[in-house]
């Protein structure tokens, strides 16, 4: 389905296809629904993930990744959220982790930090930004860092941290000149064994249960100032710099939840005879099909249009948006959709669409929500 | 993944300066007094865009199907009737004749209508049956070398102004949808009468009637493709009507959403532009997220049948998505307008009458539901 596209695909983006997809398939899927039930995070799949490349899809060669482009991104993360949201929102974030170290860090910091990361040597990766306090504006966010000597002294509290428990290195945003607003922000990589660094429990989500979401605090911790990823007040630039490819990453990701749920949904009513008929020879289940199959073939031409343009232009922000916004919103209207095909069995947890509709619902929220996509959008079509 | 050649881009071009300048201003006028857009037709035959698709031997453009898509959708933002009139000679008419025609047929048949000096329609459904087309009630019989056309054929677009007709005749009862054959019927004709043009809710500047056939006699020669290959030929050109109608809806959206756009700006309500209002910026981006994913699956059908690979689950996804996201863009773009969107001064309640037929022909949006899942149940088993 991925590759069914009016659009050349490069043998590079056709083998990173293949490995995603096969990858997924023997050693993500048999596992997801456990780990699920289990809310077991896929601490195993971290190294073989890193060795074959999926740790920095975009990353250049010459800082150690793979340098493939969005659209093998896009590729991978659906193919991985297919089998697993949950491993595919894990490394969406390692990605993110590696874009930035591989376009802000400068050379010590990616000798340091980004080849042993990209080699499995140093975790899941994180991208502290959020808090308790504010998710959709970031800039006002409360974390401190107060330079002493060549020491910054990080304290505050981030939320909804992705891969927090299982990374050894984080990156987090904080304010060094509060008084600057969004200029006064700055990134930092903060080892995860310094002194002061503590984890909260995870969090107890709806979906997503075999990822990682935990609580970061930072009392008094020492970051030496050559951990700064670029100049002071480059922060929220470092923050927004990915973010269309983010957003890409998200779209591509709830495409692969809808496309598992219409598997699912089409299995499920070949199978099952009622009124001495397959469900799926009613027409209102075959509406829902149709349905289905729509939302998500627009979803994904959206996100490979954008993908696409992203890798062509650097500019995506509106089509981003938008891929984000269609990819999240169908992919709930789809799980639900193929939910309701199951009937009583589709509300328990022998069947895995209990799970992708758990799943599905957090895209609608994280890497902005749907509100802020159509923000975004607007903000483009009235400019 | 769409990045369009220069071709293509200078196509659209083309055609949208038509619509701004040729078309939109004569719309209103025209859909009031239900007149046929005579002048502006024979604009985009001189433009070449009544044989889009067709070779240039035969009288066409010879341009691709992505080209007719585009210009489909330029047109239609103009004038949704000029774009039905142009799309019924495009892919109704020229695209079966061209695929089904033998070298002489092609002659009088095509040529001349794929370069637009004529004008032709086709000719399927009937009063009793639309989206069941196969259930087909005219009739055909053999006399010597001539074929007597019997029955009525309903909702015949261009059927007022039309040269000729591709009109659907069964040959044989017995075999049912596959007794069914396509003939090429000159315009007028003895035999074939005219019904009253029908008083529509919109596209109300093409024409629509019934063509009534009494003992209409046509020279056996006019069968197009092989007795009893009637259905297939429909069905096939409606797989590429589809894109056509896609492009319609699209440009049917595109036009209202560039007014609800344009209307939001300038509109000052509680003291401010209502464009500041959360409300109607979320109104704006849903309008364009839908807009903007309908283009990509209408191109994407176009792309397949240039490619001449399978399209019919992509152009009824196609058709589907576009047209519903046609009449809902077009019911948003009135509703950003408040009362001025009710009433004739502005032409959002024109883009949301004409909006409303894309939901109906070549195809239903259930007939669309029926045909995509019952591909998608194909490429499972
Ligand atoms: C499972 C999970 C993993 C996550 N992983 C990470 C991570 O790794 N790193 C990280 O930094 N963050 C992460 N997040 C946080 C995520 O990005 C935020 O939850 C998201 O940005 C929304 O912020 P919020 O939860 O504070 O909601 P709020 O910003 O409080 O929003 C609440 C509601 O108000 C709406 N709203 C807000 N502003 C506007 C506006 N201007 N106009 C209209 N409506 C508005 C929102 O759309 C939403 O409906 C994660 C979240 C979850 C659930
Ligand atoms: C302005 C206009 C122009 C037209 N131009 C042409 C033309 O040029 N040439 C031509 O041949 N025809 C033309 N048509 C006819 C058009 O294609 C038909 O109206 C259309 O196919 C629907 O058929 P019907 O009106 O008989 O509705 P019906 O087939 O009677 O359908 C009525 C309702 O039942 C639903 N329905 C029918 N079958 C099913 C099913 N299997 N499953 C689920 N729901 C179903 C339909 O979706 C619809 O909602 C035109 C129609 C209009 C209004």
């Amino acid at each position: 389905m991925f590759l069914n596209l009016p659009y050349s695909f490069s043998d590079e983006e056709r083998m990173i296809h293949d490995a995603a997809a096969s990858f997924a398939s023997s050693e993500v899927a048999p596992s997801a629904m456990s780990r699920d039930a289990e809310h077991r995070f896929p601490v195993e799949l971290l190294k073989p993930l890193a060795e074959l490349g999926f740790f920095g899809i975009k990353v250049p060669s010459e800082h150690g990744g793979v340098g493939s482009n969005t659209v093998s991104y896009a590729i991978a993360l659906a193919k991985l959220a297919e089998a697993c949201a949950s491993t595919c929102v894990t490394v969406a974030v390692c990605n993110l982790f590696a874009d930035v170290l591989s376009h802000f860090a400068n050379e010590e910091q990616r000798e340091r930090y980004l080849k042993p990361y990209l080699r499995g040597k140093l975790g899941a990766g994180t991208f502290c930004l959020s808090e308790p306090g504010n998710g959709s504006d970031a800039s006002a966010m409360k974390t401190s860092a107060t330079l002493d000597g060549d020491t910054y002294i990080l304290n505050g509290a981030k939320q909804w941290i992705t891969n927090g428990a299982f990374a050894k290195a984080h990156i987090v945003f904080a304010k060094t000149a509060p008084e600057l607003g969004k200029k006064g922000i700055s990134a930092f990589i903060v080892d995860a064994d310094s002194d002061g660094v503590s984890v909260g429990y995870p969090e107890r989500k709806m979906g997503l249960c075999s990822s990682n979401t935990v609580g970061l605090t930072f009392d008094n911790v020492l970051v030496p100032a050559a951990n700064r990823i670029g100049e002071e007040g480059m922060g929220y630039r470092i923050a927004l710099a990915n973010l269309d490819g983010g957003r890409i990453g998200i779209a591509a990701q709830a495409v692969g939840i809808a496309y598992s749920a219409l598997q699912e949904g089409l299995r499920y009513a070949s199978e099952r005879k009622v009124f001495n008929q397959r469900i799926v020879d009613f027409q209102a289940s075959q509406f829902a099909i149709a349905d289905a199959a729509c939302d998500i073939e627009r979803s994904w031409l959206l996100t490979m249009q954008a993908a696409v343009a992203r890798d062509t232009t650097g500019k995506s922000a509106r089509l981003s948006s938008m891929a984000k916004l269609t990819a999240s919103e169908s992919a709930c209207r789809v799980a639900d959709a193929m939910l309701q095909l199951h009937g009583g069995y589709g509300y328990v947890e022998d069947y895995a669409i209990e799970r992708l509709y758990r799943d599905a619902r957090v895209t609608r929220i994280y890497e902005g929500a749907s509100e802020i996509q159509r923000l975004v959008i607007a903000r483009d079509i009235l400019s | 993944m769409f990045q369009l050649s220069e071709t293509h881009e200078m196509l659209r071009k083309t055609c949208r300066d038509l619509a701004d300048k040729e078309l939109a201003p004569k719309a209103a006028h025209h859909d009031e007094k239900h007149l046929f857009p005579g002048e502006q037709v024979s604009k985009l035959r001189d433009l070449g865009l009544m044989g889009v698709a067709v070779s240039p031997e035969d009288g066409g453009s010879g341009l691709d199907n992505l080209a007719y898509a585009i210009a489909m959708e330029e047109i239609s933002r103009g004038c949704a009737s000029t774009g039905v009139v142009m799309s019924v000679n495009n892919s109704l008419y020229c695209d079966p004749v061209m695929r089904f025609a033998n070298a002489e047929q092609k002659k009088i048949w095509l040529e001349p209508f794929a370069s637009g000096q004529k004008l032709g329609c086709f000719a399927l459904s009937e009063p009793g049956n639309g989206s069941d087309a196969g259930a087909a009630r005219c009739i055909a019989e053999q006399d010597g070398d001539e074929w007597i056309l019997n029955g009525t054929k309903a909702w015949i677009t261009n059927g007022y102004e039309a040269d000729a007709a591709i009109v659907f005749a069964t040959t044989d009862r017995s075999m049912k949808h596959k007794g069914i054959s396509a003939f090429l019927v000159p315009m007028p004709t003895p035999g074939l009468s005219l019904g009253k043009k029908e008083d529509k809710l919109g596209i109300r500047a093409s024409s629509t009637c019934n063509l009534i056939f009494e003992d209409c006699r046509i020279p056996a020669e006019n069968m197009l493709g092989e007795p009893g290959m009637g259905f297939k030929i429909a069905m096939g050109t409606l797989d590429g009507g589809r894109i056509g109608i896609a492009g319609q809806a699209l440009g049917i959206a595109q036009a209202a959403f560039e007014a609800a756009v344009g209307y939001a700006k300038e509109r000052e309500a509680f003291g401010k532009p209502i464009s500041g209002l959360q409300a109607i910026q979320f109104k704006l981006a849903d309008m364009a997220t839908r807009i903007e994913s309908a283009r990509l699956l209408t191109w994407k059908a176009a792309c397949l049948k240039d490619s001449g690979a399978r399209y019919t689950k992509e152009a009824a996804m196609a058709k589907l998505v576009a047209s519903e996201a046609s009449t809902y863009v077009a019911h948003q773009a009135i509703q950003v307008f408040g009362g001025n969107g009710y009433v004739t001064e502005y032409p959002v309640e024109r883009y949301y009458r004409d909006a409303r037929i894309t939901e109906i022909y070549e195809g239903t949006s259930e007939i669309q539901r029926v045909v995509i899942a019952s591909q998608v149940l194909k490429s499972m088993s």
